[in-house]
């Protein structure tokens, strides 16, 4: 159980929780183990089997408190959903913008810059930090080479030339990636490129779930802020996919999913031993593993960045919510622009 | 009428605040507690408690709903006296101890409006009660005032049909931002930051050369 701010974030299998007066208990095994005052907490993420009284339930649903259930490998399995609130001004301007191509366009090369931009900031970090001359000649050519990419956006005419000079990006990406990681540790793992459903290396295994946490964030923030998950810009609308989740998903996954995945290798925080590999090659983080990720990715949300636009200190847990409402603002032309999060 | 925006009374004082957080609270339906305004539900349950009691010639109405067909206003005056003489006397609840911005004299003077068009009688003053003071401030309902009711739901109407949410306060005004329970939701800095978006957003796809 970790609380980040006012997120409550409970991984222990067959917990429950239930209300006490204005308190949330969590009970394992019949004992109370935590017990917070309900005002503290804004939202529950739940992993696996745990359990909420109807009592608890019904209070969040009215009080709009986000409840999201997630499997074990964090994907998101459902959500509680109260009263439908919001802003409907906002969310018709949203299927508005997404109907025109030339917005839908706008938005899509503007998430796009932050992506490339935002791996290209990790692969630079990457070859200032590394003491080998080779490392270092491959990482900054690869960050040079998305910055091209980078340049090449404002000319693509339509979202498949954004999507291809994406894909570029994400290959040049990747294959330079192992090159941020400690010699030492790349034995352990060794990967190229990324492969998901289901990953079949350590290093992606990793990312997959530490995606699936920012993601699930992305969402919440999306619906804080009162906009449609689904409808997305650069990501088509599919029944079942979060599209504009994914969207906001892009700025954040180098800085801050990437980065931490790099960072629990580089200092020994995660081993081989934290893995499962299965018969036939799939690889997924094991229960020790996941605690580990957990913790480190609730200890980064709390650690403070000067955000670029507003110029103030906000927890890292907090930037998608603050680009939630930027977007939101941007939708409604209250601002003139979507600047997406770019990380310095 | 059917198409006729209903305005409710709390609106022309939101607006008199702020145009920005009217358009958030009635058109956005942004609302967010801060400590005045969960300090002022609190002083209205209390005075919303009783539906009307009797206090010698005077009798005394609470929570009283009003509205004004004429002026497309509806909502509640927290007090309105009827005096044995046939005055008719609102009076509105604040928890401040004075006022600080106008807007507390137009919601009164909006519900002496509703009040003159439903009993068709003269409504010429009303009170602010300011709850930490234990004081009432007399206020005339002044033709001025009745113009400049007209002319806020008037505005009101036009902001909250128009589809479009007002820029944030600058200046003088900006000062109020500091007590708005609106603050996080409104972001008064983001629209503040046109500059940073606009060099932000002109530079986006010219990412720096800081190589290493």
């Amino acid at each position: 159980m970790t609380i980040l701010r006012n997120t409550l974030y409970v991984t222990t299998p067959d917990a429950y929780l239930r209300l006490e007066g204005e308190t949330v208990c969590v009970m394992i095994e019949d004992e109370k183990r935590l017990q917070v005052p309900l005002h503290h907490l804004s939202a529950f993420v739940l992993f696996d089997h745990v359990m909420l009284s109807p009592a608890l339930l019904g209070r969040c649903a009215q009080d709009g408190r986000s409840v999201v259930w997630l499997n074990r490998s964090g994907k998101f399995s459902a959500r509680l959903e109260g009263p439908v609130s919001g802003n409907i001004l906002l969310r018709q301007a949203q299927f508005r913008a997404a109907e025109d191509g030339a917005q839908t366009l706008s938005i899509a090369r503007a998430v796009l810059a932050g992506k490339l931009r935002n791996s290209r900031q990790v692969l630079m970090r990457g070859a200032r930090e590394t003491d080998d001359a080779g490392d270092k000649e491959v990482l900054v050519r690869t960050a040079k080479l998305i910055g091209n990419q980078v340049r090449k956006l404002p000319l693509a005419g339509d979202l498949d030339t954004l999507r291809g000079l994406e894909g570029d990006s994400a290959r040049l990406y990747f294959e330079s990636l192992p090159r941020v990681m400690k010699p030492q540790a790349r034995a352990d793992f060794p990967f190229d490129n990324r492969n998901r459903r289901p990953p079949r290396d350590r290093f992606n295994a990793l990312i997959s779930f530490l995606y699936a946490l920012v993601l699930s964030d992305c969402r919440a923030a999306l619906e804080t802020v009162g906009l449609d998950p689904q409808l997305g810009f650069l990501h088509a609308v599919r029944p079942g996919r979060p599209a504009l989740a994914l969207d906001l998903l892009e700025e954040f996954r180098a800085p801050v999913a990437d980065r931490l995945a790099l960072t629990l290798i580089n200092r020994g925080q995660l081993s081989a031993g934290d893995f499962d590999e299965r018969e036939g090659g799939a690889v997924l983080l094991n229960d020790k593993g996941r605690k580990t990720v957990i913790a480190a990715y609730q200890t980064r949300k709390q650690e403070e960045i000067t955000h670029p636009v507003l110029k103030q200190s906000v927890p890292v847990g907090l930037l998608p919510h603050g680009q939630a409402r930027l977007l939101a603002r941007y939708l409604r032309q209250d601002v003139a622009h979507y600047v997406p999060y770019l990380h310095r | 009428m059917d198409d006729v925006l209903q305005i409710p009374l709390s609106a022309l004082n939101q607006y008199a605040y702020c145009p920005r957080r009217c358009y958030l609270i009635h058109a956005e339906g942004e609302f967010r507690d801060n400590v005045h305004t969960v300090k002022g539900t609190l002083e209205h349950e209390r005075v919303d408690e009783s539906e009307s009691r009797g206090q010698g010639a005077v009798r005394v109405e609470y929570a009283l709903p009003v509205w004004s067909d004429a002026l497309g206003l509806s909502g509640r005056c927290d007090v309105v006296e009827f005096h044995a003489d046939g005055t008719i006397y609102p009076v509105e609840y604040k928890h401040g101890k004075r006022k600080q911005w106008d807007n507390d004299d137009l919601q009164l003077a909006a519900q002496a409006l509703c009040l003159e068009e439903m009993t068709g009688k003269p409504v010429t003053r009303g009170a602010i009660f300011h709850q930490q003071s234990k004081r009432r401030r007399e206020v005339a309902i002044t033709e001025d005032l009745k113009q400049a009711v007209h002319d806020a739901a008037n505005s009101v109407r036009a902001l909250l049909s128009g589809g479009r949410l007002p820029p944030a306060l600058v200046g003088q005004e900006a000062r109020r931002c500091g007590e708005c329970s609106l603050h996080t939701v409104c972001e008064p800095e983001l629209t503040g930051a046109g500059q940073t978006l606009n060099r932000l957003a002109e530079t986006l796809f010219e990412p720096e050369e800081d190589l290493p």
